[in-house]
């Protein structure tokens, strides 16, 4: 292998690694909090990045129906909840959250032509049609199940998934997407070619890093989510919400997806499924971090990424096989490290 | 044998087996296809029961189970020539040899890594053989051969039909039995949780291999099936997504019941069939669209009826129990004890911390055999630390323990059950569903040897017998005969630990470690444990008792020690004990 090409592959990878390492550190703090091992990650991420090509297509995104379905059921079953408990006066701001705002963020989308938009208001309305539906999944999905085992908890995110998988399908097509890059900037070192995607891209994770980095050391609601990781029955007793918890790891998850989608669509053809095989190996590199450490999940998913890059110029055909089967020398060395003790 | 089902169930067993029996001569060609299919689908489906329902583990790469023994087969007749009853034990071992090494892998890490592992494993499965060259690709092999039984050959789905649901049926009565004895005990237990599992000296490790290594073989079995009634293999059926749908199959039919497996593999698959007409029509598009339809019901099914739809067939079925043999049956062989006053347990500078606390601090202390020693002390002493200490469930961070003139304190629990020594759990630990009766000869499994296959094929009925027997006389001996049947669950807390106290005696042990034995019961159950402890004493056992109940404990114990802070505050005989001042100021506050 000639040198430009090492680089050519090595600028790949990382750049691959730096989306796998996001998607890591989401599953972690989902994992976490929530106990919840995320497998939907990965269709936030297609659904980001499709929802951004819908977006510039001039198309209506299919994730507005969801969205809005979502937002319907939970008004529902909230306003039910309200209406048992007599506290009807809860009833409009219910409606308003999960009705009106997806109504009027619908509307926007009707009444302006988002294509002729700017790219980063297509991108803030992109997110804005798919974060909310992390949270909005939780209150469906495991919020009523929250007191599961991990197993069982595990299963319902085996079926969010498949669900989301189909959904996918039926709102974007089986055709993929790719959006245009968001800068046309390259820069010449050496004999190789940077591009400004890349650059941008691992910029944006950095920052994203970063970003969490001070959302969990500085702010009231990063150090509550850390409590409810850490001890959730002694961060009950101090008055965090276990739901509460759980929605914003979810929300943070669901941005964190989304956005991965978005910065990596230019570089790659999304599908409606290819979310799961990326979020797999954000996966790969969590369980190298044990589902607990934060800056192992992110170095181990980088280190799938330059893996994938490498393997798929030595042997092509095997890139996934040999990413996958990472993971047995992986858990066989956690396995030898930890001695297990048995959660009460 | 008093174990024979209520004669309604014999009765609609065999209403079943007529049925399937005809099914072949009287319906069209396209529901044999479909019985075909739920048949194979089962045999998979009835593994993830054994492994989820009842292990409490689970995987999604069931369907790269089932690919390994199609693809074995496909390749070993096409390329090898080889008789396709050949082939099947061959798939069969190269499914095992990969299911034991995933399981060896994972086993020790937390129950959810499993099944990742098993998402890795399906997905790699699917790319691998679809980009091997020699096994056809994303192609896959064509003209396998069909299967000769005799001089017949079976070429139609309906010859195939017997074969698929003989195999079908031949797996469900072999995993029924295997779950009702001492195998099948040991991996229920593991949803209990490993560490009461393994200080009933159950090699929950192996165990779990056992499950998941079943239903592997059960998947590769179907694959053979499948293959040769196809005689055509490609990855698609194999892959991750078919995985996920076999477990699918078996939550919604009944994750805990053998039938559930038939059950949940015929109603998704007729939905499938049913989705699959309608809702292109409806959408306007074609696609997977059943899968939106498989997940919300699965996610439905999670929330509403967790057990699937089997348990509510199941209400208007009369039960099947396990019932001790009336008697027949031979006892077990018992250890020999050792003499009374000899000691048994040494307990030599114990100490053991948690990261800064130390929650033991050198204690040293022994027991004899013939004699109660009671660990008393204020809440947080360190006493159940110690006992977990002692019996290896949590090892000491330094200091011996001398059992039966061995040291012990490196070895497993498991070992140290072999070894004589037996406890209960201040937290109950019991298989709430299973009945009294299981939940305690748990207890004897070290005095039973038969293995799985025996288990299988009902060969270990003898053993079994013997083992039941022992259970229900240490039941009645313990004063629960009454309950002997109900579900673990069902009974008062007191009555648990009371259970809890005969499953430790079904062991057979020469040392009894009680954690709060006393706790939660009436002033007339009380006498009634301490007449037992009484006995068992003047049997020459050796019981080592931790209580809080100071009537219980200076009526009965003939030595005792007391614990303060991690450290023995004094030891001796019972009225010296209630003498001591700083035992009493330990217990009452000092008088300032």
């Amino acid at each position: 292998m000639e040198l430009q090409i090492a680089l050519l592959l090595g600028q790949d990878g990382i750049t691959n690694g730096a989306i796998y390492a996001l998607l890591a550190l989401a599953l972690v703090l989902v994992f976490a909090v929530t106990r919840v091992i995320f497998i939907p990650q990965g269709e936030f991420v297609a659904f980001g990045a499709l929802t951004l090509a819908s977006l510039q297509a001039g198309k209506l995104p299919g994730t507005v129906w969801l969205l809005l379905c979502l937002g319907a059921a939970i008004a529902v079953l909230e306003s039910l909840r309200a209406a048992r408990e007599r506290c009807f006066r809860q009833i409009p701001l219910i409606l308003l959250i999960n009705c009106a705002a997806p109504l009027l963020l619908a509307g926007v989308l009707v009444a302006f032509s988002p294509a002729t938009l700017p790219l980063p208001v297509q991108v803030l309305l992109a997110l804005m049609l798919v974060v909310p539906l992390g949270p909005m999944i939780y209150r469906l999905a495991y919020q009523p199940v929250a007191d599961l085992t991990v197993l069982a908890l595990l299963i319902v995110s085996v079926a969010v998934h498949v669900t989301l998988v189909g959904i996918g399908l039926l709102f974007f097509g089986a055709e993929g997407s790719r959006t245009p890059a968001f800068t046309d900037a390259s820069f010449e070192i050496g004999d190789t070619v940077l591009q400004g995607q890349t650059i941008l891209v691992l910029v944006a994770s950095a920052l994203l890093i970063v970003a969490l980095y001070l959302f969990f050391e500085r702010t009231i609601y990063g150090k509550a989510l850390r409590a409810t990781a850490m001890n959730r029955t002694g961060a009950r007793l101090m008055g965090i919400s276990g739901t509460l918890a759980g929605q914003l790891s979810f929300t943070l998850a669901a941005a964190i997806g989304a956005l991965s989608g978005i910065l990596i669509s230019p570089l790659t053809t999304i599908y409606y499924d290819s979310g799961f095989l990326i979020g797999l190996k954000g996966f790969v590199g969590a369980i190298i971090g044990g589902l607990a450490s934060y800056p192992v999940a992110a170095a181990g998913a980088v280190l799938v990424g330059l893996l994938e890059s490498y393997s798929s110029f030595w042997a092509s055909a095997f890139k996934e096989v040999i990413v996958f089967t990472l993971i047995i020398p992986v858990l066989l060395w956690r396995s030898l490290k930890t001695r297990h003790v048995e959660a009460e | 044998m008093s174990n024979r089902p209520p004669v309604v169930l014999t009765l609609y067993l065999s209403v079943f087996l007529v049925a399937l029996a005809v099914a072949p001569l009287i319906l069209p060609e396209f529901y044999i296809t479909l019985l075909n299919y739920i048949g194979l689908y089962a045999i998979v489906a009835l593994g993830l029961v054994m492994l989820t329902g009842v292990g409490g583990l689970t995987s999604f790469g069931q369907a790269a189970f089932v690919g390994l023994g199609a693809y074995a087969s496909a390749y070993l007749t096409t390329v090898h020539g080889i008789s396709p009853w050949l082939t099947l034990p061959a798939g069969l071992l190269i499914t095992a040899l990969v299911a034991v090494t995933l399981g060896l892998v994972t086993l020790r890490l937390s129950g959810h890594f499993l099944p990742l592992g098993t998402i890795a494993w399906g997905m790699s499965f699917y790319y691998l053989f679809g980009n091997l060259e020699a096994l056809g690709g994303h192609t896959g092999i064509a003209g396998i051969p069909s299967l000769q039984l005799f001089d017949l050959e079976l070429k139609s789905g309906r010859e195939y039909f017997y074969l698929i649901w003989v195999v079908l049926l031949a797996a469900v009565f072999a995993t029924r039995n295997l779950l009702d004895s001492r195998e099948g005990r040991a991996v229920r237990a593991l949803k209990g949780g490993s560490v009461m599992a393994e200080a009933m000296g159950v090699n929950t490790p192996r165990a779990k291999i056992v499950a998941f290594t079943i239903a592997a073989l059960f998947a590769s079995t179907s694959g053979w099936l499948y293959a040769h009634l196809q005689r055509f293999v490609n990855p698609t059926p194999f892959s991750l997504a078919q995985g996920i749908e076999y477990l699918f199959m078996a939550v919604v039919g009944g994750v805990s019941h053998v039938w559930g497996a038939i059950l949940g593999a015929g109603l998704i698959t007729i939905l499938k069939q049913w989705l699959q007409d309608w809702l292109p029509r409806l959408l306007g598009q074609s696609g997977n669209f059943e899968m939106i339809v498989f997940g919300l019901l699965m996610i439905f099914v999670l929330h509403r009826a967790r057990d699937g739809v089997w348990p509510m067939i199941q209400r208007f079925l009369p039960r099947r129990t396990v019932r001790a043999p009336t008697g027949g049956a031979a006892s077990l062989p018992r250890r020999p004890l050792p003499v009374a006053g000899s000691v048994v347990l040494e307990v030599q500078n114990a100490s053991k911390r948690f990261g800064g606390l130390v929650a033991n601090d050198k204690v040293s202390f022994d027991v004899k055999a013939g004699e109660v020693m009671a660990l008393i002390g204020p809440n947080g002493a360190g006493k159940s630390t110690m006992f977990n200490g002692i019996s290896g469930v949590d090892p000491l961070s330094a200091g011996a323990v001398v059992f039966r003139g061995a040291n012990v304190e490196s070895l497993s629990a498991r070992e140290i059950a072999r070894r004589g020594m037996s406890r209960t759990f201040q937290h109950v630990r019991l298989l709430p569903a299973m009945t009294v009766i299981e939940n305690v000869a748990i207890g004897a499994h070290l005095r039973g040897h038969k293995g799985v296959i025996a288990a299988a094929c009902r060969a270990d009925r003898a053993e079994e017998a013997r083992l039941l027997h022992e259970a229900a006389r240490q039941i009645e001996r313990c004063g629960l005969g009454e309950q002997m049947y109900e579900a673990a669950g069902s009974l008062p807390l007191g009555k648990q630990r009371i259970v809890e106290i005969a499953r430790a005696l079904a062991a057979d042990p020469c040392l009894l470690l009680l954690d709060e034995p006393a706790a939660g019961l009436r002033y007339l159950e009380k006498q009634s444990l301490g007449e037992l402890l009484r006995r068992l004493r003047a049997e020459g056992m050796a019981i080592l008792l931790v209580e809080h109940d100071m009537d219980f404990v200076m009526g009965l114990a003939d030595r005792v020690v007391v614990m303060e802070f991690g450290h023995k505050l004094a030891a001796g005989l019972p009225e010296e004990i209630q003498r001591n001042p700083a035992v009493v100021e330990a217990y009452l506050g000092g008088v300032e």
